[in-house]
């Protein structure tokens, strides 16, 4: 008896992975059902290490999934459920051929229902994973609450993702777990930390939906995506507001056919039709439910536990801002003008602690009107209007996300109605990292969170300061640099004969002392300045050379790792230089402006 | 018109037996004669009006004409009469020639033009009747109701030839297949009127007829009008009695002549062309005048029938509704039966009797469960007042509610309290998370500082990659926008959903090392070069006087004097610390090497100037030295042995002549190949020089005192570069393209062989101790071997960009340097330590590029200073140079 023959690709990489076109015959499944599957059971294709191994000697690079994967597709029920929708299917269309209304409605009242939950646990072991997957999920639903009915996907679909956002805002203005807020071009970033997990989502600017080409986009994948987002922010919020202590489904009046008049509203098409309740609905208090679960305890000095110092301080700081960022516009009472777009405002608004209210004609769900007296601030973006209360301040929209970004309430002189705004700019950034651009606005706003501190909180003031007096001094110094200088000579001048006044008050014989001792005096040296060029060369000199002492185990890693340094070091030399040259741009656009000014007092004076 | 419509006939449908018979049963043979001429007369006034009319019909005078003749009995109907006739007529006359047909027309117009009086006061009479009711009807009736009148005027028309070839009582049925449901209904209500007063006018005709048929011909119609509409009854009362009689007044050849023949076809399809179809010779049937909007009011204003004037799609012409026609319509529109002699209020007709069988008709019995009640109504029953009993009955809007309830999503609590806790399920092997998407920076913002934002140059590379978006810098254009409502919304914001939706499902993840250290880190930990100082920094000095390369130089033991050798075939002597060449000497060859005597107390330099090996005496420094080597040199030591031939053959030693000696030239010896190198040993005595293509004689050693030279090596080992004394063992180093091979003189064997992993050696210098060696190489690199470690090299340097092309090793201080064709002297920080545990240090201090390159060739030579930090370089720029 010889020995059994060993095949190959039998064991190792071979063994391990499977191509899609195996994995379906293997599934008995199509294409579609398999997509379906994957999606929902969250299946995806591995990169293996030895690729030629895994694909079995095969050229090119095929799609590869585990085959453990596959196997633990093969067992899941739904595979079941999918297989009988085509029968189904079938039996509609016949009986549909034949115009058998009553077997229609009876298989229609039948039809297979693929329930998904068990694939929530598999997918989320804990309740922390799910929310470290929300971030796709929360900005795939914002998405679709938009839409009206598209082909490909089912009609409930926006419906139910509108409620489930709005159930989970409401969560969110209710922990109070806004955090940062950032209004990019492509939509508005919010950022909320629940249970320690930091949860970022985008809010795409509200416009028309505008139709996307069909082979830019395959909806159905989205579609299958946005059934699985559903179902797992619908037991997210569930256990969010359990914890909460609130009572889910929260019950919300429904304005649509409420008693508020609808007339006014521009929304106009299926697809805006939820939007106002949506932020009519964040204007309402939660219930709380009766049962009272005791909150749990905040690890508050877990920054203490760890290690690293620096971590500590940076946990701390970040502790700080919380706090203060929760009660951030407490007592505010603030009214937002209609052209304002409404949600992105209210949600920071009341989530951070503020009464906020809006158009009572326009719009639903306003709690106080323009005329009210207490209003502290009304958010408008128009250049200017008919007619103003002197009890507020009329800011612009981005006021509100500077100050949440910020942490505190900016002063508003530079956010007034028809002022230009100052820069916007992005909270996400990593204060760890070097080697990236840093305008020299991001110290004023977010100082205390930068990686300097109170350090760069102090010389963002210092700066605001010079800038306020460099103008002043800018004019004097352009208008007779001479003359200054010559006065700076003056000064010192002045200076040596004061040094005499103090003198002459001695006696005449400490004078001729101090006279004598003048003359022994050793004359204080000058410090030989350095030539700067020259340390830097010398110190890139010696860089180059220890450069060369790296193994050549480790050249390439280290060569790959200055190039991208080297690339980085010039984007950020590319926007220094471009900031300088725009400043230098302004200021002299000024001066000349100043000039001009000038000129013409003096031909009126004249 | 009418022979041609008569000829049609003739050819088209030959006139049955049927019919035939079915005419003569009808009459019943009363009077047939009279009424026969008496239809003829009402034929040959229709021909009469064609011909009258010729091709031009847009006069409605022959219309009215015609109606008049047809005393209301509508238009169609007579016509069907009068074919009929005519068909008789040929039956009688066996297919009558065209010379009868000319007789028949000429009574015909006799007879026309007297039945056209009575006609005239005819219609007027009826105008009279019915004309204040009429217009205002007719103003009233609304264009719909006109176009089914048109409707029902075509139909009936259409439907007339089938009824000819079918069996009369089908027709109605076939036709009422074509037409909409409207038309259908008029053209039946209009078939009966028209078949009622069809009979009702025969039958008047027979009666009157057979008292006074002349009468008649000379045109009393208006008896007959008048008779009609109390006759109408009679005959359908008649008809009713007796069924036998319903086709006999002459409906059975309600045939009719079709003019056009282009079928059931929508009339619009002819609106282009001058013509509306053809007859039955094919000919062009062509579209009649119509007047302007001038003519058409005036036809209105004057025309009395113009409110029951329709046209006629078939043949384009105007047809003036009859009497009888107005009424249906009449009927119609009060929502009347339209048949005005139908009696909806006639008594019942019992067709099956309702009187109770006293037998049955079958002889099975009743089953017993049609006696039982069901039980599963019972059940049912039973089952609903348990429910009702137990208040659980709910009407069907209450289940829909429950049942929608039911199919709504319902969450729970999925996950235990605790927030980590994991339940073991079976999951996804190994699950790696897809990572998140980076979050936005400052560029993003709807309101960047102004320096994110694309100046000319890198708008220029954006567009530059319009095809290729991954060359991009960023995947969107950074824009300023000055307030909120200005921003659009984003276009590709769907997509990159999208995109980031196909990337979590297809893109294939892994799991990658990621470093999170820095580049320095892999920088091995040196001190610094601050603190490795003396080495040397700047330069201090150039010797300039050559007039070619410089290839070589060397110092003497105390560092005043140095001397170089180079393509000018000249040798020069310098003071070190001035810079001033001392001498010069020309030697007659290209001088390769040069090399300084270590013994101090003799003033000597061997250089090697192509095949010769010149022992010099330079004459500089102490004076005593110098005449004490010169004594030296002048007595020739005792040749005692006997020289091989071997080495003879290689070397011959000569004493310098007179005038050699003048330019300092002690000793000459002649090699038999080009020398490239030349090396002391330490103590002064020996020397060796290497000849690479020498082969097996390519080293040879050389004792000064004794005069006489050996080859250490028998066989060749490849090309030989240079060679070199160990400076205390008797050891020997031999260096050949990529090893080095280290010779025990004493012993006589090779008591290492270095293994370089070099292609070409270049140069070698070792470390004072003896125990480090330096390798230069020309593929770029410099080699430290520590001899006590290892063959292979201990440390290996690229600090140069091209061929190295000289090593040197300080004598007191840790450094060592490396020249190269790049320009560059390399110094570098070489300590050995005593401690054998303790590796050497190396560190690469400072690159000094003073020299200027020529022809591609650098720096040939480095050399140290004997006691200072300092180091020469020999250059190809004709210079040599000193850095401290």
């Amino acid at each position: 008896m010889g020995a059994i023959r060993k095949r190959k690709y039998e064991e190792g990489a071979g063994n391990l992975y499977i191509s899609r076109k195996r994995a379906m015959k293997k599934l008995q499944l199509t294409l579609k059902d398999f997509r379906k599957l994957c999606i929902l059971k969250g299946v995806y294709p591995r990169e293996p290490k030895r690729r030629k191994a895994a694909q079995h000697g095969k050229g090119g690079i095929q799609t590869l999934y585990a085959k453990k994967d596959i196997l633990f597709l093969g067992a899941d029920p739904m595979i079941w459920d999918m297989r009988k929708l085509k029968p189904h299917f079938k039996k509609m269309a016949k009986a549909k051929g034949r115009r058998d209304f009553r077997e229609l409605r009876a298989l229609a009242r039948r039809h297979p229902k693929i329930d998904i939950d068990h694939v929530i646990k598999e997918r989320y072991p804990s309740f922390i994973d799910a929310m470290k997957d929300l971030d796709d999920c929360l900005s795939l639903l914002f998405l679709f609450a938009q839409f009206p009915s598209i082909p490909g996907v089912p009609h409930k679909f926006p419906h139910e993702a509108q409620k489930l956002i709005t159930q989970f805002l409401l969560l969110v203005i209710e922990a109070r777990a806004l955090r940062r807020v950032f209004v990019s071009i492509k939509g508005y970033y919010f950022q909320v930390e629940l249970r320690g997990q930091l949860v970022t989502w985008i809010v795409p600017h509200q416009f028309g939906f505008v139709p996307t080409v069909k082979r830019n986009v395959d909806f159905k994948v989205m579609s299958h995506f946005v059934e699985l987002y559903i179902t797992l922010l619908g037991f997210v919020n569930f256990r969010l507001y359990q914890q909460h202590n609130l009572i889910y489904p929260p019950r919300l009046s429904n304005f649509t056919y409420g008693g508020n008049t609808r007339k006014g509203t521009e929304a106009k098409g299926t697809e805006y039709q939820a939007l106002p309740d949506r932020i009519a609905s964040l204007n309402e208090p939660l219930r709380k439910s009766r049962f009272t679960v005791p909150e749990e305890e905040q690890p508050l000095d877990s920054f203490l536990l760890s290690d690293n110092p620096d971590e500590a301080a940076r946990m701390q700081k970040e502790l700080e801002r919380t706090n203060k960022l929760k009660t951030l516009f407490n007592g505010l009472k603030i009214f937002v003008n209609r052209e304002v777009p409404r949600e992105p405002v209210v949600l920071c608004i009341r989530a951070l602690g503020g009464e906020v209210s809006w158009d009572k004609v326009l719009f639903a769900g306003a709690t106080f009107n323009e005329d009210d007296e207490t209003i502290t601030h009304q958010i408008v973006d128009r250049p200017s209007m008919d007619k103003q209360y002197i009890s507020r301040y009329y800011v612009q929209p981005q006021w509100v996300f500077d100050s949440v970004n910020a942490a505190q309430l900016l002063p508003v002189e530079r956010y007034l109605l028809g002022v230009v705004l100052p820069p916007h700019l992005s909270p996400f950034f990593d204060p760890t990292r070097d080697q990236r651009y840093k305008p020299p606005e991001e110290l004023e706003i977010f100082g205390s969170q930068s990686e300097e501190g109170s350090q760069g909180a102090k010389v963002a003031e210092k700066k605001a300061s010079e800038d306020e007096e460099s103008s002043e001094e800018d004019e004097e110094e352009n208008e007779d640099e001479d003359e200054k200088d010559s006065e700076e000579e003056s000064e010192e001048e002045a200076e040596e004969p004061k040094e005499d006044d103090i003198d002459e008050d001695l006696p005449e014989e400490e004078k001729q002392r101090l006279a004598k001792k003048k003359k022994m005096a050793v004359k204080k040296g000058t410090i030989a300045k350095e030539e700067p060029v020259k340390p830097e060369l010398e110190a890139r000199e010696d860089e180059y050379l220890r450069s060369r002492l790296v193994r050549n185990k480790h050249k390439r890693l280290f060569n790959s790792m200055m190039e991208g340094r080297k690339k980085r070091m010039k984007e950020v030399k590319l926007l220094t230089n471009k900031r300088a040259q725009l400043e230098a741009e302004a200021a002299a656009a000024k001066k000349e402006e100043k000039r001009q000014r000038k000129k013409a007092a003096a031909v009126l004076q004249a | 018109m009418a022979p041609k419509k008569v000829g049609t006939k003739r050819k088209a449908e030959k006139p049955s037996e049927e019919t035939k018979t079915n005419v003569v049963t009808a009459q019943n043979g009363d009077d047939e004669h009279e009424e026969v001429d008496l239809l003829q007369t009402f034929s040959d006034n229709d021909s009469s009006d064609a011909e009258g009319d010729d091709q031009d019909s847009d006069d409605s005078d022959g219309y009215v004409q015609q109606i008049g003749s047809d005393a209301g009995s509508g238009d169609e109907s007579e016509e069907d009469e009068s074919d009929e006739v005519d068909s008789e007529d040929d039956g009688t006359e066996d297919e009558g020639d065209s010379e009868d047909s000319g007789e028949d027309e000429e009574e015909s117009e006799i007879d026309g033009s007297e039945v056209e009086g009575g006609d005239e006061g005819d219609v007027s009479e009826l105008e009279w009747e019915s004309d204040d009711a009429m217009n205002d009807f007719l103003e009233r009736l609304p264009a719909k109701l006109k176009n089914a009148l048109e409707a029902s005027l075509e139909a009936r028309k259409t439907s007339k030839p089938v009824k000819e070839q079918g069996s009369k009582s089908d027709t109605q049925n076939k036709t009422a297949t074509d037409k909409s449901i409207v038309s259908k209904n008029l053209k039946k209500k209009s078939k009966n009127e028209k078949v009622d007063t069809k009979k009702s006018s025969v039958k008047e005709k027979v009666e009157s007829g057979s008292e006074d048929a002349k009468k008649k011909d000379e045109g009393t119609k208006s008896d007959v009008k008048e008779t009609e509409e109390s006759d109408i009854f009679k005959d359908i009362e008649r008809r009713r009695l007796d069924p036998s009689t319903e086709y006999e007044s002459g409906d059975t050849s309600d045939e009719e002549d079709i003019r056009n023949t282009v079928g059931n076809v929508p009339m619009n399809w002819y609106d282009e062309y001058p013509h509306i179809g053809y007859d039955w010779d094919g000919k062009p049937i062509l579209r009649p005048k119509r007047g302007d909007s001038i003519d058409q009011f005036l036809k209105r204003m004057e025309d009395p029938n113009f409110f029951r004037t329709v046209r006629d799609p078939q043949t384009g012409q105007d047809v003036v509704l009859s009497e009888a026609d107005v009424e249906l319509i009449k009927r119609i529109q009060s929502g009347q039966i339209p048949d005005a002699a139908f009696d909806d209020e006639a008594p019942w007709v019992e067709y099956f009797t309702s009187e109770v069988m006293q037998t049955p008709i079958s002889n099975i019995p009743p089953s017993k469960k049609s006696f039982l009640p069901s039980k599963h109504e019972a059940d049912k029953v039973s089952y609903f007042v348990s429910l009702l009993k137990a208040r659980k009955m709910k009407t069907k809007m209450q289940r829909a509610i429950e049942n929608a309830k039911k199919r709504r999503k319902k969450f729970y609590m999925i996950w235990g309290m605790d927030d980590n806790t994991v339940e073991p399920m079976r999951r996804i092997h190994n699950n790696l998370t897809a990572p998140k998407r980076l979050l936005p920076g400052h560029n993003e913002s709807y309101n960047p500082p102004a320096e994110y934002l694309f100046n000319e140059q890198e708008m220029k590379q954006w567009n530059l990659h319009e095809d290729n978006f991954r060359k991009r810098k960023l995947h969107f254009l950074p824009q300023k926008y000055n307030s909120l409502r200005e921003v659009p919304a984003w276009d590709r914001y769907v997509r990159e959903r999208f995109l980031r939706c196909m990337d979590l499902y297809m893109a294939p993840r892994g799991v990658k090392d990621r470093l999170l250290i820095e580049a320095e880190d892999l920088i091995p930990k040196l001190p610094s070069p601050r603190d490795l100082q003396p080495f040397p920094t700047t330069m201090s000095m150039v010797y300039e006087g050559h007039t070619d390369m410089v290839r070589t130089i060397t110092v003497d033991g105390k560092g005043q004097f140095m001397i170089s050798g180079s393509d000018d075939m000249t040798i020069k002597v310098w003071e070190v610390s001035t810079g001033r060449c001392m001498r010069t000497i020309n030697v007659g060859g290209i001088v390769r090497s040069v090399c300084w005597c270590p013994n101090q107390a003799l003033s000597l330099v061997a250089v090697a100037a192509d095949r010769k090996l010149l022992l010099i005496n330079p004459g500089v420094g102490d004076n005593l030295v110098v005449a004490k080597t010169d004594s030296l040199l002048k007595e020739l030591p005792e040749d005692t042995t006997m020289v091989p031939e071997r080495v003879k053959a290689a070397i011959q030693w000569e004493q310098a002549t007179s005038e050699e000696w003048a330019t300092g030239i002690r000793v000459v010896m002649n090699h038999f190949k080009e020398i490239k190198q030349v090396t002391w040993h330490g103590r002064g005595d020996y020397f060796a020089t290497v000849m690479p293509e020498g082969e097996n004689r390519s080293v040879i050693i050389h004792q000064l005192s004794k005069r006489r030279s050996q080859i250490p090596f028998s066989r060749s080992r490849g090309l030989v570069q240079c060679a070199l004394f160990h400076p205390i063992r008797p050891m020997l180093f031999v260096a050949t393209q990529k090893h080095v091979r280290v010779y025990d003189l004493v012993k006589q064997v090779m008591a290492k062989k270095l293994m370089t992993y070099a292609k070409w050696i270049s140069s070698m210098a070792i470390h004072p101790g003896g125990d480090n060696l330096l390798v230069g190489t020309y593929d770029k690199k410099i080699m430290w071997f520590d001899l006590d470690l290892s063959t292979n090299p201990y440390k290996t340097l690229r600090v140069h960009y091209t061929a190295v092309r000289g090593v040197a090793i300080h004598k007191r201080y840790p450094l060592f340097a490396s020249a190269s064709d790049d320009k560059y002297v390399v110094v570098s920080h070489g300590m050995v330590y005593n401690d054998l545990n303790k590796n050497p240090l190396i560190v690469p201090l400072k690159r000094l590029q003073y020299h200027e390159s020529y022809d591609d060739f650098g720096i040939f030579d480095v050399v140290f200073h004997p006691t200072q930090p300092w180091v020469f370089s020999a250059g190809a720029d004709k210079t040599i140079r000193l850095c401290t």
